[in-house]
């Protein structure tokens, strides 16, 4: 008898484990994970079957087995019975949504300036494109005069094409860009205002701030639209749009202000007393060592603030300016379109055009705050 | 002890200018001059304007008659009303929407936040794509579409949808069953009174037993079972009775039941899913903001699934969450001031609108109307600095 702690036999084998990867492993875990998860997946497959094909339908052509017209059809296919989107209507309307009332002989003064912002945006977002410095530069400075005479006109023999015949995404786009590059250099100045130890100083950024902040933006417009004339002296006239920019930029300010406080306050004490300790003076302590932190910090922060401006460009509609949606919403009452789905289709491309810009910024900034993290979160 | 003399020498001099006590009441003196002379400049220009015009200023317009109508209106209001009814009409029918608005968009937005961190793939991704399309969306689009392309594209009155429950909804709004208690239903509000109390009570007694004894009792079994019970029984002992007033198609329109005009629907609406997309986006970052190890900590010390939320997870996420969501709720008041672009009476069309094109008083209407936006916005930040005093981190 010899006492062993070793097996001397095999053990049996055992069944081949659950499989842990692959298509129903996978359902496994994510549909199927628990009864209620199970009743919620039957739900959401059974929501997906009844709503993708009348949607689909709407929106695809009728090329692609949809029951949209394609552009180039004719109103005649949108007022069919069953006709889906009239994208005909659309691509017919399309320079009326991108240029308004402008004149269609001088078309390719704003195709100049959408080419130049173009040109000079991208390497500007562009992390590893050289020439920054110059860039931003043309960009901030160069390119809103340039815009301002090529679309104006007036000057070097161009035609003059008053703000009233500008409209369409020119104008939204305008607003936005003249909104955002206005007002970040306010915001920032507001936001150091406010952490100033000046009584004065921070008691007027104070009220500044949180009176823009408390009122929603439409009463702004209002009252730029109103009461921007009567302040100004007798006899001057102020441009439409000209007085929704100034509101839209003063709002818009007060929120970048708010934001920009939060950076601020985020960054540690040590780097202000560091600054002080070099001998900087104060604009340049902010400028070489508070603010380049303090704003990289806030770039999400600042980034929707920018996607919230961008959306509430459509509020100067409002106050009877041609933006994007103003286009979309009078030419919905264009007779020679008329048909049942003319006000739906004009709604889903602008809400497109909308929901792309404001996507692709917010992915940016997501992105933008990925690379520029420097690993100082734990 | 020794005294030590005091033998730092005297601080070097500088000129007064370089003195940053100085210099800062300077810059101060500057500002302040330079503010005040931009307000006096503008004070003059508005002054010589009125006068040229042949305006008066001050608010005695408020006690003159309106001569208008308003659609929707929650206090009698007609042509023969003053201003200053005008002005609560609007005011009244803003928080009215707000307030609706508020109660859905929370419901939703907490719903679309947890399905967002859901472990269900399907579901967190429905949630995802709704914020990502609506979030990204302008408001004024939204409300455009739902007034103009849903509810103005609904059947004319004729035809009506009818929905279930005796809901009707046609091109000029949504008609619900206006329910008409009868004098004995009093009793019934004392029933539910009576029932909140005694929940309070079985809250509070359960509560002192768990910490004398450590003994747990159903609380919120019992607890609506109360309510049921209590509310049931006041509703048979006082034979009080609830008719509905079901709204019924006459020749040209509907007659009876509650009338929502269409301008309220589609604010309301808009405002809900809008606002609820916002929402669970500080749901989830709230949800997230707590750390895994809390909840690694509390299932070591052996709490159960509902207690660890209710107790360990809820209360850190709501500190998160509440500051972003006051002031979601605070937005949601100010977005309905877009109410004036589809024709929902509320204080911007009312007030600023129609008010302001009759009187021709544009600075004091438009004071008036930023001053209650303000008193709104300064609430709610008294709320929100008492909340975080309240629930702020005490750390060591």
């Amino acid at each position: 008898m010899s006492l062993s702690y070793v097996r001397e036999e095999m053990v049996p084998p055992q069944p081949a484990p659950v499989r842990t990867t692959g298509v129903i492993a996978w359902a496994r875990q994510n549909l199927f994970a628990t009864p209620f998860d199970a009743v919620m997946t039957v739900i959401g497959v059974a929501f997906l079957i009844w709503a993708i094909p009348p949607i689909y339908n709407f929106i695809f052509p009728t090329f692609l087995g949809g029951d949209a017209v394609p552009p180039g059809g004719t109103v005649e296919d949108c007022r069919a019975a069953g006709a889906g989107a009239c994208w005909a209507y659309i691509s017919a309307r399309m320079s009326f949504f991108i240029y308004g009332f402008y004149p269609p002989a001088e078309y390719w003064r704003p195709n100049l300036v959408f080419l130049l912002g173009a040109l000079l945006i991208v390497p500007l977002l562009w992390p590893r494109a050289p020439f920054k410095r110059i860039n931003a530069l043309l960009f901030f400075v160069v390119y809103p005069i340039i815009c301002y005479y090529l679309l104006n006109g007036g000057v070097f023999g161009l035609r003059r094409v008053p703000t009233e015949q500008w409209g369409g995404l020119l104008v939204t786009l305008i607003i936005s860009l003249v909104g955002i590059i206005c007002s970040m250099p306010i915001g920032i100045l507001l936001a150091l205002g406010r952490q100033s130890k000046l009584p004065i100083i921070k008691t007027l950024c104070v009220m500044f701030i949180e009176l823009w902040r408390a009122v929603p933006l439409i009463t702004i417009l209002f009252m730029a639209s109103i009461m921007l004339p009567l302040f100004m002296p007798q006899g001057t006239t102020v441009d439409k749009l000209l007085r929704a920019l100034v509101g839209v930029t003063l709002f818009s300010s007060a929120y970048l202000a708010e934001v920009i406080r939060g950076g601020l306050q985020a960054l540690p004490r040590g780097q202000y007393e560091a600054a002080s300790s070099l001998g900087l003076s104060y604009w340049k302590s902010m400028g070489l060592i508070i603010l380049p932190q303090a704003l990289k910090h806030v770039i999400p922060g600042i980034v929707n603030s920018f996607i919230a401006l961008f959306k509430d460009t459509s509020l100067v509609s409002i106050v009877g300016i041609f933006d994007l949606l103003n286009t979309v919403q009078a030419a919905s009452s264009d007779i020679n379109w008329s048909s049942p789905t003319q006000a739906v289709t004009g709604y889903l491309f602008a809400a497109f055009v909308f929901w792309i810009f404001c996507f692709a910024m917010s992915r940016y900034s997501i992105w933008m705050e990925r690379r520029l993290d420097t690993g100082h979160k734990r | 002890m020794a005294v030590q003399s005091n033998t730092r020498s005297a601080p070097p001099r500088v000129a007064f200018y370089n003195d940053p006590v100085i210099r800062g009441i300077i810059y101060q003196i500057i500002v302040a001059g330079l503010v005040i002379a931009f307000f006096v400049w503008i004070i003059a220009n508005t002054a010589q304007n009125l006068a040229a015009q042949n305006k008066t200023t001050g608010f005695d317009f408020l006690f003159q008659t309106s001569g208008f109508g308003i659609s929707f209106t929650l206090i009698p209001f007609d042509r023969a009303s003053y201003y200053w009814e005008a002005f609560l009409v609007g005011l009244l029918n803003t928080l009215l929407v707000a307030a609706i608005g508020i109660v859905f968009a929370t419901v939703i937005g907490f719903i679309l936040g947890i399905a967002r961190l859901s472990s269900n793939w399907l579901i967190a991704r429905f949630a995802t794509v709704y914020i990502e399309v609506i979030r990204n969306v302008p408001l004024l689009l939204q409300l455009f579409f739902w007034y103009f392309a849903v509810l103005k594209a609904m059947p004319a009155v004729r035809d009506s949808l009818a929905l279930p429950l005796g809901v009707f909804i046609n091109q000029r709004g949504l008609y619900v069953p206006r329910p008409i208690p009868d004098e004995q239903f009093g009793w019934v509000y004392v029933a539910i009174a009576l029932a909140i109390a005694a929940t309070i009570g079985v809250t509070i007694w359960a509560r002192r037993r768990l910490e004398a004894t450590g003994e747990r009792f159903p609380v919120v079994a019992v607890n609506i079972a109360i309510l049921i019970v209590v509310m049931v029984l006041g509703f048979i002992v006082s034979g009080a009775s609830v008719a509905f007033e079901m709204p019924e198609l006459q020749r040209f329109n509907f007659r009876g039941g509650l009338e929502l005009p269409p301008e309220f629907v589609a604010l309301a609406f808009g405002l809900t899913i809008y606002t609820a997309a916002f929402i669970a986006e500080n749901v989830r970052s709230g949800i997230q903001a707590v750390n895994k190890g809390q909840t690694e900590a509390a299932q070591s010390l052996g709490l159960r699934e509902g207690d660890r939320l209710r107790l360990v997870i809820i209360p850190q996420a709501m500190r998160v969450i509440i500051p972003p969501l006051t002031s979601q709720y605070l937005n949601l008041t100010k977005n309905s001031s877009l109410g004036a672009a589809i024709g929902y009476p509320e204080l911007v069309n009312v007030f600023m609108g129609t008010t302001l094109n009759q009187t021709g008083k544009a600075i004091e209407v438009i004071a008036i109307t930023m001053a209650v936006y303000l008193t709104l916005s300064l609430a709610t930040s008294a709320f929100m600095n008492w909340y975080n005093a309240r629930v702020a981190l005490v750390e060591r």
